[in-house]
């Protein structure tokens, strides 16, 4: 297209010549004003939330909060010690469980599979849903094949780390598979050339470089599993255990759990200490997110 | 490698099996299986939940059919929710409609609140601020619910009413307060959504709108918002699916307990989610009525979302194919 033949048909405005119109102006401003005002909401909510947590949170804030197990007898020497080791139960399990699976699904989704497969689209349609399937959903699936049924463990943490499982896979899953499409082709191909077994070349070029994105989605997910309350409600963690839970056996709870079961009780004591406990957990669930936001940041440049 | 020298050289774009058969080796063989079996695990998820809900579902239908008389028209058209009630009433309207009304509230809230912040990020702002702003919103979406829940119990519902004291303000819950929280979580994944749509428009059709002399308002509200608008509907209905799905904001701050139908803002209302957290607390007995319950509603939720999904996975993927 050439220029001269186009700007003969161009509108007249004010606008090509000089400032645009006052009417104009005006409206862009506004405008400006209005996007602000949008980000303000949302970032405000965010403040509000965590200003909110650390005025409520901090007057029953102390060391016993952690060393101390639940009461309803001793409100002001109540604790979540068993809840924390019942989290860390759940959580260490959930770890176990989704950084094998979910690298080994997005090497497989990337690496070994022909991606206009019906398989892999099939996998790929199916993480994409249960992404938006409600938590409470694999709270019921949970219950249904986990705790009873065909797996039938019984309401123990190991159901809990199962069912949490299931539910954070696709955002492990996915990112994993952003950061394996960032690496180069180059470096495998150049492994293969040089020989390599296809997953020699993998787990030695590809796996390194796409670490950092695995840990960033590895670190996202279990800071939602953490923080994950509603699922569990159905899986068992509603029980009150005043000892430390194991993880094959006996009931056990988790911090949100626990947290929502004093919050629901009628004394103004077991709310002080609910929102410690929410002080706590979002204390704990920033730290990790802000972790893998840096972490990912740190390594997004593509190598070249 | 002895084998390797016979290998012919694999081309651009060809996959391993140019180079050597994995299957040969039983090491590279058994880890492809492992591979292919984690793949595997998403379909496997999406199958146990289908028959962990459909047959309890059907149970509960064919029970309350032949026990309490209830037809599944009565059920969809029912405005009675009490189905753990010694005089058990099966009308699901109620928590449908409680549910429905969480949707919009929180759409009010997220959809723009979600599409200015995207406007802002993918046109407006620098990248400097940008790389504030992101993982700012990332953390939002991050907030575990139960602490977005108490925080709406226990200071948005006090300070709304200490703001606005001559609304009709009925009990410590209000489904008004629980819908916005919903909506300011939902904000992160409106936004995103939007924010990738509008950044895949091709520059050069904000270029020729420059060139005919739009404003930078006017080139984001008329070519920008319009070219992206298949991603931001995608958003829209994910935000929807999200918030349908909502349950410890929704039980902390509307509560748990009103069978009634009910379109009363400032007072509580159950939904869907709420009554599944409120009921299946893990002592409930297999193979009783309540216990079927809970897997009928389950079903009906996991079925409202899976079409809100696939649509919202449509939608994106017809915008993917226009512009890439």
């Amino acid at each position: 297209m050439s220029i001269t033949s186009s700007t003969a048909s161009l509108p007249q405005r004010d606008s090509i010549r000089g400032a645009p119109p006052a009417g104009e102006r005006a409206f862009s401003i506004a405008f400006s004003a209005v996007l602000g005002l949008g980000i303000f909401v949302a970032l405000g909510g965010l403040a509000a939330i965590l200003i909110w947590a650390v005025s409520a949170g901090l007057p029953r804030l102390d060391w016993g909060l952690f060393t101390n197990a639940p009461s309803t007898a001793r409100i002001e020497t109540a604790g979540f010690r068993t809840a924390i080791f019942g989290s860390l139960y759940v959580i260490a399990g959930v770890i176990v469980l989704i950084i094998p699976i979910g690298l080994g699904t997005a090497l497989y989704l990337e690496e070994f599979s022909d991606r206009t497969s019906r398989f892999a689209r099939l996998v790929d349609l199916n993480i994409q849903n249960l992404a938006g399937v409600p938590a409470i959903v694999f709270g019921i699936l949970g219950l249904a094949f986990i705790v009873r049924g065909p797996v039938g463990i019984g309401f123990v943490a190991a159901a809990g780390s199962l069912t949490l499982a299931l539910l954070v896979l696709p955002t492990i899953i996915v990112s994993s598979r952003e950061a394996i499409r960032g690496v180069p082709r180059s470096l495998k191909e150049g492994a293969l050339a040089l020989g390599a077994t296809p997953w020699k070349a993998v787990w030695t070029q590809v796996v390194p470089y796409a670490a950092p994105g695995v840990l960033t989605g590895a670190i996202l997910s279990v800071a939602r599993a953490f923080g994950e309350a509603a699922p569990l409600l159905l899986v068992g963690a509603v029980t009150f255990v005043t000892f430390n839970p194991r993880f094959w056996s006996d009931g056990y709870s988790v911090l949100p759990v626990m947290i929502y079961q004093y919050a629901t009780r009628p004394q103004a004591s077991f709310r002080l200490l609910a929102f410690a406990g929410v002080l706590v957990m979002l204390v704990l669930v920033l730290f990790m997110n802000s972790f893998a936001i840096w972490l990912r940041n740190r390594y997004e440049r593509p190598l070249q | 490698m002895t084998t390797s020298t016979s290998a012919r050289p694999a081309g651009p774009g060809a996959s391993h099996r140019g180079l050597q058969d994995p299957t040969r080796r039983p090491g590279e063989w058994a880890i492809l299986q492992f591979l292919r079996g984690s793949a595997t695990i998403a379909i496997l998820t999406t199958a146990g939940i289908v028959a962990s809900l459909f047959p309890a579902a059907i149970s509960f239908f064919r029970e309350v059919q032949t026990v309490h008389g209830v037809s599944f028209l009565e059920f969809a058209t029912g405005t009675f929710w009490a189905p753990d009630f010694a005089n058990p009433s099966f009308g699901v309207l109620p928590i449908v409609v409680g549910s429905s009304i969480v949707v919009v509230l929180a759409l009010l809230v997220s959809v723009p609140v979600g599409l200015l912040s995207a406007i802002y990020l993918s046109e407006y702002a620098p990248a400097r601020v940008r790389r504030i702003i992101k993982p700012a919103l990332e953390v939002l979406e991050g907030v575990p619910t139960v602490a977005v829940g108490l925080f709406a119990f226990w200071f948005l519902r006090p300070t709304a009413q200490e703001a606005f004291p001559n609304l009709p303000w009925t009990g410590p819950f209000a489904i008004l307060i629980g819908g916005m929280a919903v909506g300011l979580i939902t904000v992160p994944l409106m936004a995103s959504v939007s924010d990738d749509a509008m950044r895949q428009v091709p520059q050069s059709l904000r270029e020729a709108a420059y060139a005919l002399g739009d404003s930078k308002a006017r080139v984001a509200i008329r070519v920008v918002v319009p070219a992206a608008i298949s991603g931001i509907v995608a958003g829209i209905v994910l935000a929807a699916s999200r918030a349908v799905g909502e349950t410890m904001i929704v039980l902390l701050a509307a509560g748990a307990g009103n069978p009634n139908l009910s379109f009363n803002l400032f007072a509580g209302v159950q939904t869907m989610t709420a009554f599944i957290a409120g009921k299946a607390t893990g002592d409930i007995a297999q193979g009783t009525l309540i216990y079927d319950t809970v897997f009928a509603v389950g079903s009906l939720l996991f079925l409202v979302t899976l079409s809100l999904n696939l649509f919202a996975i449509r939608f994106v993927r017809r915008f993917r194919e226009v512009y890439e």
